[in-house]
């Protein structure tokens, strides 16, 4: 346990020096951040005085060792649009991503469970069929599209009128297909103070209401990719020999499905989750962008627009050093499912 | 155990705290104004950017010595009353009892002392070259002097915001200057503001609001402003800032996407207003690197093979104006008489006259996020060259990316915009079409490196000229010629578009410039 923790510590030092020479060499393509500094018309000389200042005239190496130097001292630099350490940038809109994720993750565990199990216990009822269609469509539509169309049909509203408005039951139908809207569209809302940089959406019902819609588009992608996985892995596991051991021996059907069964089907799910969360910080990002969510993702968008390179950078790192934590941890949990399982690979 | 009920109570807290507070915050502020634009102004420090955003911030939290009104004509504020003493000298009064924010009085010493700031800033000190000195010869006088005879004083006058002299000077605890300017430093003043205008701000959150409440103190009470408070909220994705309007989320956006111009249009509930603008689209063609482009019927030829009109008209939907010279209706140099000049078949003869009847081939770049439609504006002139067997070989890239290139002048043709910081036709040329020349700066902009000194000493002229009328003429002359000689292929100016919820009444606040003055924004009740 102990040798697998200081291997993993290892391997994110690697990560992270990896990272910070790919995202360094990369800068010289990411444009010029003096452009989005100063104005237009300002003279040449000061643009160069400029680059002076920020040490952008030095060569490669010695900008990155001088980095790599602060950076040992945790010290990523000033953003140069946010005039602030990078760090603490980055800290003040994690929280924003981090309850999005979380009531993403939480949408998908409270839907996917029950729909993917119902589905591979039925797998001839209706209802499956339906989810199995559904979920096909959610995941061929990207994020975006999804966020659009939610926006539209919440918080916009659409207005249909293929029945005559002015009889009764016209109107009633229209009513049916129309919606009202009044969702919010963009941002947070009233968000509440814990601690520190931590504002939080779930505080409130009125906040809750802002997490809705971009916790839900985020899913859109997730969902059904796994329902489907915990459908396929429960029906492999419901045909297994001891499955069938089981309901010969007349144990409640409901004891086998959720005892036996799913704890079975859970392995290869928690695998894929972990390798999902990666995805779903990249998610992250086109649905905040879409929904003006001020977290990580915005944020990231903007430096790139921005070239704001030492903000670039620093969340490039921190979001390596994310995939690690979050990779050691599938690990972790897959052990305590499974005790069998090696962590640091050796030979059982 | 016990840390999950602290963490509840808390929680519970911090609700019951927030509802007890929220009768009383929608008290203090009866009118509200949420609006959302693009992006939000990187620093509250006016002079650390030269840039749309900061100007507009500077006409919420400032106010200028005088502005511009809708016919381009000069409206008193700080500053009452002016007159030119002699060639070089102008002498103005400013406006008694106005009050800082911080609760200061504002005097001449704010004047003279917020000048010299602006002369340090990097961004605002070339613009302010000509102005030798300010000194406050009383409480409520100011002088300026000039180098040189200055037809423009007053236009700088509109880029002059005094800033609370008192409040900015002395050291911060940790032992900075207040009154530094920094690009990317933390400085005092790019958190903190004392302005005489008709807002201050409140709550400042970087890239995710900036609330500003109404300046009890506000000098000018004829204003029928009547909005208590603004929440300014950046939306940078166009879809999702139209749809926060729709859905009744803000109550005024800028700028509005030309794609979504028709919806807002059929939408009962919000109003959508355009102008054209000021900010000409157009095209330089690299005589360094083209030989065929310094000869001037090439140049003319290829003028005359771009449909400006057919671009503004379909590709732009109508959200153009198409262009045949630099200056815009309204500015001094504007030339009525110069006219698109769409002609193929001129176009064709021009190119067989100068010897190249089979055309040649040409790089143009593009930025793809920079000015609306522009990668699609390009992709048009290259299909339009085509006609004139000029294979185009186009290149269009994120704006980010797209300036290197620029400075580079790494294209045979490069599309630029341009908005003049002084709303006068002389700064178009001065940066655009003046002979490049490093050490002043004339030409900076000019990446066709067209040369033409005669018209360079035309410029100069009537940058000395003083009387009005003479200098517009001067002017108009530089346009024609400019024209004649093709020495940049206009397209068109790109207009502006605004809109806002039914009960806000935009439209006497919007201006050309883009600076909405909703010091003055009344939102019916």
């Amino acid at each position: 346990m102990i040798a697998f923790l200081i291997k993993r510590l290892f391997h994110a030092l690697l990560v992270m020096f990896v990272i910070s020479l790919i995202s360094f060499a990369i800068q010289e393509n990411l444009g010029d951040p003096i452009q989005q500094m100063v104005g237009q018309s300002v003279p040449e000389s000061e643009r160069e005085a400029l680059r002076e200042e920020l040490g952008l005239n030095d060569p490669f190496f010695v900008q990155y060792l001088r980095f790599a130097r602060n950076a040992l001292q945790f010290d990523f630099g000033y953003s140069y649009v946010f005039h602030e350490p990078t760090t603490e940038v980055i800290l003040r809109h994690l929280p924003a991503t981090l309850e999005l994720v979380a009531a993403t993750t939480l949408l998908i565990v409270l839907f996917s469970v029950p729909i993917g199990v119902y589905s591979a216990i039925k797998p001839r009822a209706w209802l499956s069929r339906f989810f199995m269609s559904v979920s096909i469509i959610g995941i061929s539509i990207p994020v975006f599209l999804t966020a659009i169309v939610l926006i539209q049909i919440f918080a916009i509203g659409v207005t249909f009128t293929p029945f005559p408005q002015g009889v009764a039951w016209g109107a009633w139908l229209n009513g049916l297909l129309s919606t009202e809207g009044g969702m919010p569209a963009y941002g947070r809302g009233p968000v509440e103070h814990v601690f520190g940089t931590w504002y939080t959406n779930f505080a409130s019902f009125d906040a809750l209401t802002y997490l809705v819609l971009p916790a839900f588009s985020l899913a859109s992608i997730m969902l059904p990719l796994f329902i489907r996985l915990i459908r396929a892995e429960m029906l492999e596991v419901l045909q297994s020999d001891y499955i069938r051991f089981a309901r010969a021996k007349g144990i409640a059907p409901r004891r086998i499905y959720f005892l036996h069964a799913l704890k079975n089907t859970m392995l290869p799910v928690i695998t894929v989750g972990g390798v999902q969360i990666g995805t779903l910080v990249a998610y992250t990002i086109l649905t905040e962008t879409v929904f003006q969510w001020p977290g990580m993702g915005l944020m990231f968008l903007d430096a790139i627009e921005r070239s704001d390179i030492p903000l670039i950078v620093t969340y490039l790192m921190i979001v390596g050093l994310i995939f690690v934590i979050t990779n050691t941890l599938v690990d972790l949990i897959y052990g305590l499912i499974n005790p069998t399982v090696k962590l640091t690979g050796q030979p059982a | 155990m016990l840390l999950r009920k602290t963490l509840l109570a808390t929680v519970i807290g911090a609700t019951i705290g927030g509802a007890a507070l929220l009768p009383t915050a929608t008290f203090a502020a009866d009118t509200t104004l949420r609006m959302a634009y693009d992006a939000d102004p990187v620093s509250l420090d006016i002079h650390e950017q030269l840039s749309g955003a900061i100007l507009q911030l500077s006409h919420l939290l400032f106010d200028p010595l005088v502005r511009w009104n809708n016919d381009f004509e000069f409206e008193p504020r700080l500053a009452t009353d002016w007159e030119q003493v002699d060639d070089t000298t102008m002498r103005m009064t400013l406006r008694d009892g106005v009050k800082f924010h911080s609760g200061n009085d504002f005097t001449a010493q704010d004047v003279v002392w917020t000048v010299e700031r602006l002369k340090r800033s990097s961004d605002f000190k070339a613009i302010f070259v000509p102005i030798a000195s300010v000194t406050a010869v009383d409480d409520h006088t100011v002088e300026f002097k000039t180098r040189n005879p200055y037809p423009l004083l007053l236009n700088l006058a509109t880029y002059i915001f005094p800033m609370d002299s008192e409040f900015y000077s002395g050291t911060t605890d940790n032992g900075k200057e207040k009154g530094e300017i920094a690009k990317s430093g933390n400085t005092f003043a790019s958190r903190n503001v004392s302005g005489t205008g008709p807002f201050e701000v409140v709550e400042r959150q970087q890239g995710v609001k900036l609330v500003m409440e109404r300046f009890d103190d506000y000098w000018d009470k004829d204003s029928p402003g009547n909005v208590d408070e603004i929440v300014l909220t950046p939306i940078s994705e166009n879809a999702t800032r139209v749809a926060a309007l729709l859905s009744g989320d803000v109550d005024f956006i800028a700028p509005v996407p030309p794609n979504d111009l028709e919806r807002i249009r059929n939408d009962d509930n919000v109003e959508l207003i355009t102008m054209s603008g000021t900010r000409i689209i157009l095209l330089q063609m690299n005589e360094d690197r083209v030989e065929a482009f310094q000869d001037p019927r090439v140049r003319q030829a290829f003028a005359y093979a771009i449909n400006q009109e057919g671009i503004a008209d379909r590709l732009m939907k109508g959200f153009a104006t198409p262009a045949a010279q630099l200056s815009p209706e309204g500015y001094a140099g504007h030339n009525p008489e110069l006219k698109p000049r769409y002609d193929v078949e001129k176009a064709k003869q021009l190119m067989k006259e100068a010897g190249y009847e089979d055309g040649f081939n040409v790089t143009l770049i593009a930025p793809n996020n920079r000015y609306v439609n522009d990668a699609k504006i390009a992709q048009a002139v290259a299909a339009m060259l085509a006609r004139i067997k000029v294979k185009v070989d186009l290149k269009t890239m994120p704006k980010a990316q797209y300036w290197t290139e620029y400075d580079k002048r790494d294209a045979d043709m490069m599309m630029i915009g341009w908005h003049s910081d002084t709303e006068d036709s002389a700064n178009f040329y001065q940066y655009l079409t003046e002979c490049p020349n490093a050490d002043t700066g004339a030409g900076q902009y000019n990446a066709g490196n067209y040369c033409n000194p005669e018209i360079d000493e035309q410029i100069a002229a009537a940058n000395l000229e003083l009387d009005e009328d003479k200098r517009a003429k001067m002017l108009q002359a530089v346009e024609k010629s400019l024209y004649e000689d093709a020495a940049f292929i206009p397209l068109h100016w790109q207009d502006l578009a605004w809109a806002a919820a039914k009960d806000v009444k935009i439209e006497p606040v919007l201006n050309v410039m883009n600076f909405p003055y909703l010091g003055d924004l009344v939102i019916e009740q």
